[in-house]
């Protein structure tokens, strides 16, 4: 096959090009402080169900253990972040939480059947789309952010970048990619069918995103 | 002329479902209102879409280049490269791929390029059972059709049609046409496949050179999960898909959903740079991706068919297409419809087998208004019919040039332009075509099908203008 490597590559430089008519890539500035973006954060991922509670920073382990119990969400998943840790530590009574310690081949029947809810941190929030970044690693797998029926989300509030093109510039995306990164922005859906919108096609039926402050 | 009789037959019984017909010009309206929504300011569009094209032309231009480096930053993150100048070479490479890991179930994000060289007929035939997970393509594929739009691919299917086709094949299923219902039904189904399937296969939206990222942009999570769960991914895209920087992705990402869907962005957008890391608990453990050809170094190579080469796959000027409203995706029995499949068929398979499908075009010019890379659709198109009727038209490498030249159509014309040039032998025509317009045929074929036959008018356009006083000669 590596002939076709080269065949390609010949082909494509039988005709030598040069690039005119280029210009810079606009990075959106729109100006907004803190507080702008964290609404029009909000604006947007309610325009896609997605549910936004605004949090002091040390309560939402309150909000978690007073709500998931109303909403029998009992059998939570949470990585080993400090926070996973933290939630592990003073998890409610009723709830039942488990660790993504095992590697999936182990852990599989589990997270696909056994799971109500996943918690995660995130890198960071997109005001201009409504998106959360997620940087799975060896802490917060991917598929934490995925396969439970339920994903909660931990949002800094002073981590909400105006753009994508904002957060990879002031990140460095450039540099050091992870093995996965993510852009998450709503439940899951689809509108397959008749073009009508129905939620909760593969991914998580509901996304909750904890603001804190 | 088979080509011809088969698309016409097609559009004819396109035409004759008028139910599906007011269906779909529902939808693109509704679509078309949806992208409007998200573009309230024209020239900020104009200035977003001058972006998004000029980072397209900016790879093509150094394409080979940009693919080396993607080729060797990947291999660097641990993903496999493999390189196909066919379709069938592609089909090969991932079929070897999965008999190696020993896979036989795949599950399958949604890809045009898969489509482009049936690698489900592929594999199937070397008995590894493919499931399509996009709630579309998996709807397709139980219905045993092709897609009938490249984003929307079951969108000539109403909820009616896919409560049957779910009752039909898991009757253990309550029978019901809520969309809401047969969306849950469809994640029970397809959660115990994506929880056992051995590998996944996935397209590719943008594949970032500088990072060596595949990233793929979805709404459903099917695509997330196909790439995550299995152990081995293979991802398969056309050479073009490459972007240089990491930064040229969110003008792009800003573009695509917002002219696709509507969409201000999907709900995931998935970067993949690399299977999974030793102490990571999760992800693929092996990563492939297949760079495929299939003729597209060739339309490279045409200064202006390249051009062609700039789509990201958004539909668009599908939803803007006056005759894909009427006649839907099946009509035009390609793997791409509308007019990116027209401009794109033609080249990639041939003028002889595709090139009638630039007769189904007004060159009305909504295509290249919609375009989010502002591709000249409705030039391409031209040109690809002059292509289609003269042999020696220009030097792109386009199969089949001249091979729809039709005699008598060619000396009709040669007739009009001769007499055009001559202006006493064109008083004559007038003259006379006025004098015996009595004998003019009241049926014309295809022409008087839907429409009154035309008759000259009993004077010509100068006798009347010197009448009325004009006379310039």
């Amino acid at each position: 096959m590596n002939n076709a490597r080269e065949n390609i590559l010949k082909r494509l430089r039988s005709k030598p090009r040069d690039t005119n008519d280029l210009q810079d890539n606009l990075i959106p500035d729109y100006g907004w402080d803190k507080e702008k973006k964290i609404e029009r954060l909000i604006e947007q991922m309610q325009a896609v169900r997605t549910e936004v509670q605004r949090l002091g920073k040390n309560q939402w382990i309150d909000w978690i253990n007073n709500e998931l119990p109303k909403r029998k969400l009992n059998r939570v998943l949470a990585g080993s972040t400090k926070e996973g840790l933290a939630f592990k530590e003073s998890a409610h009574h009723s709830l039942e939480v488990q660790d993504y310690s095992q590697n999936i081949e182990q852990f599989k029947a589990t997270l696909f059947n056994q799971i109500d809810a996943g918690i995660t941190t995130t890198r960071g929030g997109i005001a201009d789309t409504g998106s959360l970044i997620l940087w799975p690693d060896e802490q917060e797998p991917r598929l934490l952010s995925l396969v439970p029926p339920v994903h909660i989300a931990l949002l800094k509030s002073d981590e909400i970048y105006e753009s994508l093109a904002q957060a990879i510039e002031s990140q460095h995306w450039e540099n050091a990619m992870p093995s996965n990164a993510l852009l998450v922005s709503g439940p899951s859906k689809t509108a397959d069918i008749q073009q009508t919108l129905a939620y909760g096609i593969h991914g998580p039926k509901q996304l909750i995103v904890l603001i804190l402050e | 002329m088979p080509q011809t009789e088969a698309f016409v037959q097609r559009i004819d019984k396109a035409l004759a479902n008028h139910q599906a017909r007011q269906n779909l010009r529902a939808t693109m309206d509704r679509l078309k209102l949806k992208r409007l929504q998200q573009f309230p300011d024209k020239r900020q569009l104009d200035d977003l879409r001058h972006q998004a094209k000029s980072i397209r032309q900016k790879t093509l231009d150094h394409l080979p280049e940009l693919l080396e480096q993607l080729e060797e930053k990947l291999t660097q993150n641990g993903i496999q490269v493999h390189w196909a100048e066919t379709a069938e070479q592609a089909n090969s490479i991932v079929h070897d791929i999965l008999s190696k890991a020993d896979a036989k179930t795949v599950v399958k994000g949604k890809s045009m390029v898969s489509e482009e060289i049936d690698m489900n007929a592929y594999l199937e035939q070397q008995g590894i059972e493919v499931i399509e997970s996009d709630l579309g393509e998996f709807i397709i594929q139980l219905a045993h059709e092709p897609p009938s739009h490249i984003i929307m691919p079951a969108i000539h299917k109403n909820a009616r049609d896919v409560a049957k086709l779910f009752h039909q094949h898991f009757p253990e299923l309550a029978y019901t046409e809520d969309v809401d219902e047969l969306t849950l039904s469809a994640r029970k189904i397809l959660r115990n496949k994506f929880a056992s399937a051995d590998a996944g296969i996935s397209g590719v939206n943008f594949a970032v050179a500088e990072t060596g990222t595949l990233c793929l942009v979805e709404n459903e999570g099917n695509g997330r999960l196909s790439t995550t769960v299995p152990d081995l991914h293979i991802a398969i895209t056309g050479i073009e898909k490459v972007i240089e920087k990491l930064e040229d992705l969110p003008p792009l990402l800003n573009i695509l959903p917002k002219t696709a869907t509507g969409q201000t962005i999907t709900t995931y957008v998935n970067m993949i740079s690399g299977p999974r890391k030793d102490n990571e608990k999760d992800g693929p453990r092996e990563v492939h991706l297949v760079l495929l050809d299939n003729t597209r170094s060739d339309i490279h190579s045409s200064d202006e068919f390249i051009d062609t080469l700039r789509c990201i796959r958004c539909g668009s000027c599908i939803n803007h297409c006056p005759v894909y409203v009427q006649v839907g995706g099946h009509a035009y029995g390609s793997t791409y419809p509308g007019p990116i499949g027209t401009v794109l068929e033609p080249q990639r398979i041939g003028l002889k087998q595709m090139g009638d499908l630039t007769s189904a075009c007004s060159l009305c010019g909504a295509c290249a208004e919609a375009c989010p890379v502002q591709i000249p659709l409705p030039s391409l198109i031209n040109r690809l019919r002059a292509e289609s009727n003269n042999q020696q038209f220009g030097n792109s490498r386009t199969s089949g040039k001249g091979s729809l030249r039709n005699r008598s159509e060619a000396m009709t014309w040669k007739l009009w332009s001769f007499t055009h040039a001559r202006p006493w032998l064109y008083a004559i025509f007038g003259w006379t075509a006025s004098r015996l317009r009595f004998l003019a045929p009241s049926k014309l074929g295809g022409w008087t099908k839907y429409r009154t036959a035309p008759k000259p008018a009993p004077q010509t356009l100068h006798e009347l203008a010197r009448q009325q006083g004009f006379d310039n000669e």
